[in-house]
């Protein structure tokens, strides 16, 4: 199949995905509610002949579960785009968003504002973490070096820093976190998008449309890099400047998604290795597609994290980590016969 | 993989037929690499006083090597002597801590005779690479490395594409022009039947044979090669070098670090020698195959005893080599 055809199918897969997640709870909604409440609110329902929705299921639908399941579609979105650009960059398969210490470092700042009980910074706190960790990283990795910024050292860097904010973070908790704050932590620690409003989806979706868009249409450049800095530089490419750029493109996004939603793993990692089993190492395909099978992705992990367990929910973390690892798991095992 | 240079454009043709299926295009195939080498007179290299240090220590001191236009020239020396430097700092990739790297539309001025543009020579158009913007310096040059692999699930014809980067948009895809010239390049490097393999599934000498295409697909005016034959059974050699000659007398010049020094003799018009120094790789020989390699300058590079012998029919040196 082509990359058009995918993309279509991807495109179409995402919008079902979002609407039938949106009917999904325990109050029975239907595709006609959605359509309603939406039309209606995008202010286009007389010009349809759609009758207005009744206010139950118009809140329902507007104001619960369709900011939620949008912001789980921005930041799956976000993070396989983020996970394509980083594998690429690194050269290594195994990297994903959070590799330069981003999600310890907005971990730490979350877990701060949490214990000191103000919520409403929480966005904010975790993408100053996010960003923190990130320059503390360049920063290791830079003065380590002679000249440039070798993929492996930055890596390491990324490492050092981000146990180092692990520990702070267990260490705030530890010290001071009091009763019911233990679990809005380690909530937001496992990622969850719970309490996703219309706000949440204007800061994920906006940074997807702008930030994951531009990072998306690098695929020829990313594309030079597979045979290393070398063959990149020898084919034109300004190595240095690309690299920099999209990691400071990367940090921002993974930092406005992590605000919304916490630390949800293994999306950039899983997705773009299943999609590139599907259409193959080529970024121009790769990064699109990503998006969109991320998206879809997330969209029914966090469905399944408020439903399987109902009335209880879990952090959508827990089930992207239960998908992911043994997905995982068996991509490589698949793999060991191609690479 | 032998010269192809009579079929050239019906095996681009062909091949441009089978990825765009589409045979009203395939009148484009007619740009396809080696039509377009041709284009303009061949340029050479000219590298001037090249130092190059890394933590403190002195790889290559004041090198000055030269490839003639349209020649092929072998870089020779030790493990260590600085030849895949060399190539690096040509291609750009590097930059030297001092010297200068000129492009050379014509004859090659002699080692201390300065260069053309200084001296005000009109006949002599010279470029300095160094100053020379990427882009356009990676459609000149194209530089096929000692190893180069990758991890991810990448096609040999996809492979083969990114030859094309140099030549479109930054963000741009692949055209069928593109397609058509990675397609001819594959053929040419002998590589066609491999185009839809993972790259990394191939041996070793696909793989080399993969990254010559990837060169080819660059359509450069100037080949850099760091050790092509090295993964080769000997009839792809003979394959490789035949072909390196092919794109010699289309005036495209070729520069390869070699060790096969029998090899070297017979396919190099020109050779570089370097050896390694306690401060740092410097040029002990250059020039023509049959003054430089011979005993006297071999046998204190590589520390053994060389013999040159003749070759029966083509009278081309073969060396073989004792220790010392
Ligand atoms: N980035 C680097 N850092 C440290 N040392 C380097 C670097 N690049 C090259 N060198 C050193 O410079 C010297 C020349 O290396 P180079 O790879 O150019 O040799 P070569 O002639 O290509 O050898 P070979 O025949 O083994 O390929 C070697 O001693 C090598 O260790
Ligand atoms: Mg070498």
């Amino acid at each position: 199949m082509r990359t058009p055809a995918w993309a279509a199918l991807g495109a179409v897969v995402l919008v079902a995905s979002v609407v039938l997640a949106v009917t999904i709870g325990p109050a029975a909604l239907g595709p006609g509610d959605v359509w309603r409440s939406v039309t209606t609110h995008l202010g286009v329902g007389d010009l349809l002949g759609v009758t207005p929705p009744d206010r139950l299921p118009d809140a329902m639908v507007w104001q619960l579960r369709l900011p939620r399941v949008l912001t789980a579609a921005a930041v799956g979105a976000g993070l396989a785009v983020c996970g394509v650009v980083m594998q690429s960059l690194t050269r290594n398969p195994l990297a994903d968003p959070y590799l330069l210490g981003l999600s310890s470092g907005a971990s730490l700042g979350a877990a701060c504002v949490l214990v000191l009980g103000a919520t409403v910074l929480l966005p904010v706190a975790a993408f100053v973490g996010a960003t923190a960790a990130l320059v503390a990283t360049l920063a290791l990795a830079a003065a380590s070096g002679r000249g440039g910024l070798a993929p492996a050292r930055t890596v390491l860097a990324g490492l050092a820093v981000g146990q180092l904010a692990a520990a702070a973070t267990s260490f705030v908790i530890f010290w001071s976190a009091k009763g019911d704050q233990y679990r809005e932590i380690l909530s937001w620690l496992m990622g969850s998008v719970a309490g996703a409003t219309w706000t949440s989806v204007a800061i994920a979706g906006g940074a997807v449309l702008v930030l994951g868009t531009a990072l998306a249409c690098t695929g020829s450049l990313l594309d030079a890099f597979t045979f290393g800095d070398t063959a990149a530089s020898a084919l034109g490419v300004p190595v240095q400047r690309v690299r920099w750029t999209l990691l400071v493109g990367v940090a921002l996004l993974t930092g406005a998604l992590v605000s919304q939603s916490g630390s949800v793993g293994f999306v950039g990692l899983i997705l773009p290795h299943a999609v590139r089993l599907l259409v193959g190492a080529r970024h121009r395909a790769l990064l699109p597609l990503s998006a969109l099978a991320g998206a879809s992705f997330l969209v029914w992990a966090d469905t399944l994290a408020r439903t399987v367990f109902e009335p209880r929910e879990l952090p959508v973390g827990i089930v992207t980590a239960a998908i992911g690892a043994p997905v995982f798991a068996a991509l490589l095992w698949k793999g060991r016969a191609r690479a | 993989m032998t010269d192809l240079a009579p079929s050239r454009r019906t095996a681009a043709r062909r091949a441009s037929d089978q990825v765009s299926q589409d045979p009203a295009r395939s009148g484009r195939a007619s740009l396809a690499t080696s039509d377009r080498l041709q284009d303009e007179a061949p340029l050479g290299v000219d590298a001037r006083r090249v130092r190059w240090t890394v933590d403190g220590r002195l790889v290559l001191d004041d090198v000055d090597a030269t490839a003639p236009p349209g020649a092929v020239s072998g870089l020779l020396g030790p493990n260590g002597a600085g030849k895949s430097t060399l190539l690096r700092l040509v291609a750009g990739v590097q930059r030297p801590d001092g010297g200068r790297v000129h492009l050379v539309g014509g004859p090659v001025p002699e080692p201390g005779q300065g260069l053309g543009q200084e001296q005000g020579e009109p006949h002599v158009r010279t470029e300095d690479l160094l100053a020379m913007p990427r882009r356009r310096r990676a459609r000149l040059l194209a530089l096929v490395e000692q190893d180069a692999a990758t991890d991810l699930p990448l096609t040999v014809l996809d492979a083969v594409l990114l030859g094309r980067t140099p030549h479109r948009g930054l963000l741009a895809g692949d055209s069928d022009d593109d397609r058509a010239v990675a397609a001819a390049a594959l053929e040419r490097a002998g590589a066609a039947d491999l185009a839809g393999r993972l790259v990394g599934t191939l041996s070793g000498g696909e793989r080399q044979r993969v990254h010559l295409a990837r060169a080819l697909a660059q359509e450069p005016r100037v080949l850099l090669l760091d050790e092509p034959t090295n993964h080769l059974d000997v009839a792809a050699q003979l394959a490789t070098m035949s072909l390196v000659r092919s794109l010699a007398a289309q005036g495209v010049t070729v520069l390869a670090a070699l060790h096969d020094l029998t090899l070297a003799a017979q396919a190099c018009d020109h050779v570089v020698v370097l050896a390694p120094g306690t401060d740092g790789g410097r040029v002990v020989a250059a020039g023509p195959v049959e003054e430089v390699l011979v005993p006297e300058v071999l046998d204190p590079v590589y520390g053994v005893r060389t013999t040159v012998l003749r070759h029966p029919s083509t009278g081309r040196p073969v060396l073989t080599f004792e220790p010392a």
